[in-house]
């Protein structure tokens, strides 16, 4: 019995051991950004058995406190880091790097049924804060406009209302869905629905419309000619080293900008 | 012999001990950071304004539209699910054969089986297109299809409690009623339901706090918007679907955090007070 006992302990201890040396990278953040981290830590840990690397969500919010925290080593977001999260970097002696690792443009898509085709973005803000609700309005049909938006504190909302809304609310009475692929399922089947979705999940179940007169475009996107555009990034604190630095070479690299493309964002050269 | 029985004595105890445990922790995790959120927000603000915008430059935490959203999703479920439930519990107990109740009652227990996601998968799919096409709602995932799907979650409670409760009803009493002229229907309404009436009840309380807690159903299928409803076609926002979509991504310590805290709390409240309520009729039910 003491002998078991001995040897199990010795053997925890190997263990513990050795979990010590594997070098970690600690991934957290934005869920626009997960598709893209998941994906490319894979296809790093495949080349560099030694390394474990893991991911999660959370949102761009909890990404970038992690890096002001410390308990993470790379915040994914997919937005800039706010003024308020500069400061409070700053009073913690974190200096925030960005590396802009892929782009994502937001579509606004429209019901089968509606020929439309674009829309301002003054008129998509006057629809989201409720202040225009017929298509008629914007000289289309005389239907009823079903707004579909994305749950607040999704990354895309943030975006979208920084892009779009600026100072004006979403209507409380918008639909507020928790994934991109909800958002088109649900425009798919409602006449009259408006919504907004990742360039990546663009199909064509829906109609996509021009906004301020130009159509979602990858160069539009990446040249910030298509206005409702972003760039993904991960932060780090300070320049990365070790294995966090080759892990964001690597999603740098055109091994990983081509993870980036079939994730359905666009590569940032 | 006597060591083995105290060991086993000691291991139920043990058990027991542990799910206290467990429970009072729950409790009281929730309920530490739950009450953090009222050095941010006032109670009134939070429990009588109806703006819920947490993550908005100036966030407003009003969980009054929220909460209604609730409760007009749970009533409408009740709708649903009460005459659906005690219909086909009495009919069970009461005029069913022998062979088509043991064939027919563990389907509808069966019912109870499938797991929620199932329910909102089915609901969101097949019964959302269908309300939009031929009810003519303009949102497919709203009020109605989430107390539809809802209801239908919470017949087979309501049938097999109240079922059971009906059939402990002494014979004596229906052949009493039997023998003074009434008919089964009569026996069944005036005499077997009344005497039944605490388990009946039960099962009611019972199927409510199933509907009230119910969470993958309402994120798949209320449609989000924190609004008070205007029709039974207008989205609604329970509070187990505003903390289950939103617990994901918010930052751990932020006053989004605790609102979320706050929420839960309110409803573990609801659901204790409901068990509570079931308990004490329980009690009751076996006292008569």
């Amino acid at each position: 019995m003491k002998k078991l006992l001995v040897l199990f302990s010795l053997g925890a201890l190997t263990f513990m051991g050795c979990k010590g040396e594997i070098p970690k990278v600690t991934i957290a953040g934005s869920t626009t950004v997960l598709p893209i981290a998941q994906a490319t830590a894979e296809s790093f840990m495949q080349e560099h058995s030694e390394v474990d690397v893991s991911v999660r969500g959370g949102g761009s919010s909890v990404g970038i406190v992690g890096i002001i925290e410390g308990t993470v080593d790379i915040g994914d977001a997919s937005r800039e880091a706010k003024s308020k999260e500069m400061e409070k970097a700053r009073a913690e002696g974190v200096e925030l790097v960005k590396h802009i690792v892929a782009f994502d443009g937001i579509a606004i898509v429209v019901d089968k049924s509606n020929d439309i085709g674009q829309i301002s973005r003054a008129d998509l803000q006057g629809v989201y804060c409720g202040k225009i609700i017929n298509w008629k309005e914007l000289g289309g049909i005389d239907k009823k406009i079903v707004v579909v938006s994305r749950d607040a504190s999704s990354g895309t909302f943030e975006t979208f209302v920084e892009k779009v809304m600026q100072k004006e609310k979403v209507v409380a009475s918008s639909l507020k869905l928790g994934s991109n692929n909800a958002v088109v399922s649900s425009v798919k089947s409602t006449p009259g629905a408006i919504g907004y979705i990742g360039y990546g999940y663009i199909n064509d179940e829906v109609n996509v419309l021009k906004v301020d007169g130009v159509m979602i475009t990858k160069s539009g996107i990446k040249s910030g000619l298509y206005p409702i555009s972003r760039s993904l990034q991960m932060y780090t604190n300070g320049l990365p080293t070790g294995m966090n630095g080759k892990y964001l070479d690597f999603v740098k690299s055109p091994a990983g900008q081509k993870i980036v493309a079939e994730q359905g964002f666009v590569e940032i050269n | 012999m006597k060591i083995k029985e105290k060991i086993f004595d000691f291991f139920v105890y043990l058990s027991v001990v542990t799910v206290v445990l467990i429970f009072l922790g729950i409790v009281l995790s929730i309920f530490t950071e739950g009450i953090k959120l009222f050095k941010f927000v006032s109670f009134s603000d939070f429990a009588f304004t109806t703006q819920w915008r947490p993550t908005a430059d100036s966030p407003l935490f009003g969980i009054g539209a929220i909460a209604v959203g609730s409760l007009v999703v749970t009533v409408g479920a009740m709708v649903v699910a009460v005459p659906l439930g005690i219909g086909s519990g009495v009919y069970l107990a009461e005029f069913a054969g022998k062979r088509f109740r043991e064939l027919v009652k563990p389907t509808i227990e069966l019912l109870a089986g499938i797991p929620s996601v199932v329910y909102g998968l089915f609901g969101m799919m097949v019964l959302s297109p269908w309300v939009q096409k031929y009810l003519g709602a303009s949102i497919g995932l709203n009020l109605f299809t989430t107390s539809v799907i809802l209801g239908v979650m919470v017949v087979p409670i309501i049938c097999s409690v109240s079922e059971d409760a009906l059939s402990v009803v002494p014979m004596s009493l229906r052949e009493a009623s039997l023998a003074l002229g009434a008919n089964r229907w009569e026996t069944t309404v005036r005499v077997v339901l009344p005497a039944a009436k605490t388990g009946v009840m039960n099962s009611l309380v019972l199927g409510l706090g199933r509907a009230v807690g119910e969470t993958m159903v309402v994120v798949m299928l209320a449609g989000g918007a924190a609004i008070i409803p205007t029709s039974i076609f207008s989205p609604v926002r329970p509070m187990p679907a505003t903390v289950a979509m939103e617990m994901g991504e918010t930052v751990v310590g932020s006053v989004h955090y605790y609102a979320l805290f706050a929420i839960s709390m309110l409803l573990f409240l609801v659901c204790f007070c409901l068990v509570l309520v079931a308990n004490c009729l329980a009690h009751r039910g076996r006292e008569l």
